[in-house]
């Protein structure tokens, strides 16, 4: 059957993420800290706005580019949040996810052969959407010493005359890492005298813990060379519904539209009624996540620190990414054998590209008893494996 | 400390009161002294008024709750304060509220049968001379009390690893 299939997705590599999934999924009575979606269900009043959204029959596609209704409060909501300004009838985009808002933006800019520079360690879609658009994925390994931001000199130091565009993923899975003003500001004389395009993936802008989230889009001569791409998953607990959103230029966003109407139509209906009410009434219950995960993340941050595993401070999302080089495993075996022996699921590093090789994501998106037992069992099993290594 | 964080203190606590100072010192970015202090402060000024455990009492027990509305004609400017240190001093009164609305007072019975509750309602309660009259409410099923779920133990519908 191969031989009929395409050669370059035949080559793709599976998700690091699914393999491990298959493996965690056999172990009884597990404990994951695997987990890349809020514990929190969606808010009630959303729910209760997508039940209502049914109930009236609201059932019939949308225009392509989503609700008019929904696509001006997107636009108050980022005016409110970054101060940028879009027009919600050329300039904005609901999108299934904000994983369909990546590959649109992707397949929307790529030229056969341009190279797309993006972050390692992030998030899993981006070297195959990538690839499956026909670009060439170069990636810039980000280091634990520069708190995992992209510095000026990286970021030089990958262009090369065929660079197209520059992907961001800030607040950062799965680091944790934020992008401070100061340090966006670094890479816009690079990326305005390359003449790069931005995609933005902002899909977690509502979790930084005492920084307020800068967009790049919203610095000066940004705006128009930025795809911003955010979503409802992360910032409103809404993983299940699908629902994420684009803003671009409307240039940009007109070519956007063309791909996305001709391979998706438009975002579930149900889901953009509910998300309407998200926007609109949901800002404490944002709050109280955010504090909840703030606690957590700071208990977390204190544990691992008490185990003496080197591990950066995450500022936003909702994940920690530990150092385990010391146990002399990569960080595939630590995280199989972690699951076998204490049956703790965390997601090798190796699973966000080759420079998170060394590293483990802990998810902090679950409660603090959840926590506590999980880091009892990791305790044990590194003590352990210190005493077999002394 | 200041207002943002005893605010936090308190909902942790509200949740959880069995948090210990250290962890909730960790959880919320503060000294272990700064936290303790701050517990024995709300608990002076009555803010913490105690420390509860939710018990499922029906997996225990056939004991019998209900609640019961009353009507009252209070005398003078104070007479449902008055009224209210009355009733509040019954043992077998757990909860009790002052009302807006079609009565006055919602009291809270707990007791081990029907009878021994529908005696002190009868007895004790409609021959407080204030209250007029009395509407006793016996609760089935107790499905969440302070936001617990208290039938079923909630379970973790994610995937156990995802992006």
């Amino acid at each position: 059957m191969k031989e009929l299939l395409s050669q370059k997705i035949l080559q793709l590599k599976p998700s690091g993420i699914r393999k491990f999934f298959d493996v965690a999924n056999e172990v009884p009575g597990v404990i994951s800290l695997g987990v890349g979606e809020p514990d929190f269900p969606t808010s009630f009043h959303v729910r209760e706005a997508g039940i209502q959204a049914m109930q009236s029959g609201k059932t019939f596609y949308t225009a392509n580019s989503g609700l008019k209704e929904l696509r001006k409060e997107i636009c108050i909501y980022t005016e409110e949040k970054i101060g940028n300004r879009y027009n919600p009838d050329t300039e904005v985009m609901v999108t299934v996810g904000g994983s369909e808002a990546i590959d649109i933006a992707l397949r929307t800019i790529m030229n056969p052969g341009d190279e797309i520079i993006y972050i390692e360690p992030s998030f899993v879609s981006y070297l195959p959407c990538i690839t499956m658009a026909g670009g060439i994925p170069v990636p810039i390994e980000l280091k634990a010493e520069n708190q995992f931001r992209l510095t000026k000199d990286q970021l030089d130091a990958a262009i090369t005359p065929r660079s197209k565009a520059l992907i961001l993923s800030y607040p950062n899975n799965p680091t944790g890492a934020i992008m401070e003003q100061h340090d966006l500001e670094e890479l816009l004389e690079v990326i305005q005298k390359h003449n790069l395009l931005v995609i933005s993936d902002e899909i977690y802008s509502e979790l930084t813990y005492g920084k307020k989230h800068i967009s790049i889009a919203s610095l000066p001569g940004m705006r128009d060379r930025t795809i911003l791409i955010n979503g409802f998953s992360k910032n409103f607990a809404m993983t299940g519904w699908r629902l994420g959103y684009a803003l671009a230029n409307c240039e940009v966003m007109e070519q956007m539209n063309k791909v996305h109407q001709y391979a998706i139509m438009c975002a579930p209906t149900i889901s953009q009624y509910a998300a309407i009410e998200a926007l609109r009434h949901s800002s404490e219950d944002v709050e109280r996540m955010k504090e909840s995960y703030n606690q957590r993340r700071r208990y977390l941050y204190h544990e691992l620190a008490r185990l003496k595993l080197p591990c950066f401070q995450p500022e936003g999302a909702f994940y920690i990414f530990p150092d385990v080089r010391e146990f002399g495993m990569s960080s595939e075996e630590f995280a199989v054998d972690l699951l076998k022996q204490e049956k703790v699921a965390v997601v090798p590093g190796s699973a966000f590209g080759d420079s998170g090789e060394g590293f483990i994501r802990i998810s902090y998106a679950y409660s603090i008893a959840e926590l506590k037992e999980a880091l009892l069992r990791i305790e044990r099993y590194i003590q352990r494996k210190r005493e077999e290594l002394a | 400390m200041e207002r943002e964080l005893r605010d936090q203190l308190l909902r942790l606590l509200e949740n959880n009161s069995k948090l210990s100072s250290q962890d909730l010192a960790v959880m919320l970015g503060a000294t272990v002294e700064e936290v303790a202090n701050e517990i024995s402060v709300l608990e002076q000024e009555h803010v913490i008024c105690g420390y509860h455990t939710l018990i499922d009492w029906n997996k225990i027990n056939d004991d019998v709750t209900a609640l019961v509305e009353l009507r009252v004609t209070p005398q003078g400017g104070d007479g449902y304060q008055k009224l209210a240190e009355r009733i509040k001093e019954f043992p077998q009164v757990v909860t009790l509220y002052l009302m807006s609305g079609a009565y006055d007072f919602l009291v809270m019975v707990k007791g081990k049968t029907l009878k021994e509750i529908s005696l002190f309602v009868s007895g004790k309660l409609a021959s407080i001379h204030e209250v007029q009259n009395t509407t006793t409410h016996f609760t089935l099923t107790k499905y969440k009390e302070f936001g617990v779920d208290f039938e079923v133990e909630k379970v973790d519908e994610r995937m156990v690893v995802t992006p």
